[in-house]
């Protein structure tokens, strides 16, 4: 039988001074979900970054423009979609800020970071325009048992 | 919130920062004060990290743009007591091996000579 996996969102403007708003939510509700102090840190800088990836280059700080953040869980695993109403983007597009000619760039380290705290990370287009960033993090048997910012 | 304290010594001037550089008011109170700095010719500059709790990419970029400011005009940007969650951040974007870190204050200062 499947688990009941318990929603809760918040739904912002865009404007940078909500972004803590939504990296405390988050390190609320992963707690809640049962993620360590360290782990909810790392979820919650995660959606920190999307977040202000959806206020910054999606809705391009059109404050009219909402950013949905929704979270759901079960006993084991968090997910979590970043929702704009911006133009979409090309990932292709993005760089990688590991290139030696991009290591020393003062920005485009966002996606890298989402990727780097989260297990799955899926950017698809939203019906009606914009896009959702959904990210799923595990449980794991010790935290801190995987991800790159753990050693 | 970002709260800066400046103190000097043996030539090199000390960022004690304590609070978020973060997108907003921290990340542009930080490259407000290096900018201040640069005008006044100050270009040695160490950054202890002790008290700051909180840097996320803006704060990085933050970081990188004022190394590189410094870098071209011949001036030293070294950072101190960077927290654990810090370092993370600079180890996966191959950061701490651009920046100097030191655990040490004096060992930093001695770098510089």
């Amino acid at each position: 039988m499947q688990q009941r996996k318990p929603t809760v969102g918040l739904t912002i403007a865009s404007d940078f001074h909500f972004v803590e708003l939504a990296e405390i939510v988050t390190k609320h509700v992963a707690a809640l979900v049962g993620f360590d102090e360290d782990a909810a840190g790392w979820i919650s800088m995660a959606v920190r970054e999307a977040v202000i990836n959806a206020i910054k280059h999606g809705n391009k700080q059109d404050r009219n423009k909402l950013v949905e953040i929704e979270f759901s869980f079960n006993a084991d695993t968090i997910t979590i979609k970043v929702m704009d109403r911006g133009e979409g983007f090309d990932l292709a597009d993005v760089p990688n800020p590991l290139d030696p000619e991009n290591l020393l760039k003062p920005s485009g380290r966002g996606i890298f970071y989402i990727r780097s705290f989260m297990d799955e990370v899926h950017f698809s287009p939203r019906p009606g325009g914009g896009t959702i960033v959904s990210m799923v993090r595990r449980k794991r048997r010790k935290e801190g048992e995987k991800k790159d910012a753990d050693h | 919130m970002l709260t800066i304290k400046q103190r000097d010594a043996e030539g090199v001037t000390i960022l004690d920062l304590s609070g978020r550089i973060t997108i907003g008011q921290g990340s542009a109170q930080f490259r407000e004060a290096i900018r201040q700095l640069m005008e006044q010719g100050r270009n040695r500059l160490l950054l202890n990290f002790a008290d700051v709790s909180y840097v996320d990419s803006s704060g990085i970029g933050e970081l990188v743009s004022a190394y590189t400011t410094l870098n071209n005009q011949g001036g030293q940007l070294k950072l101190l007591n960077l927290p654990k969650r810090i370092k993370d951040l600079l180890r996966i974007t191959k950061l701490l091996t651009v920046f100097e870190t030191f655990d040490d204050e004096a060992a930093a200062l001695r770098s510089f000579q």
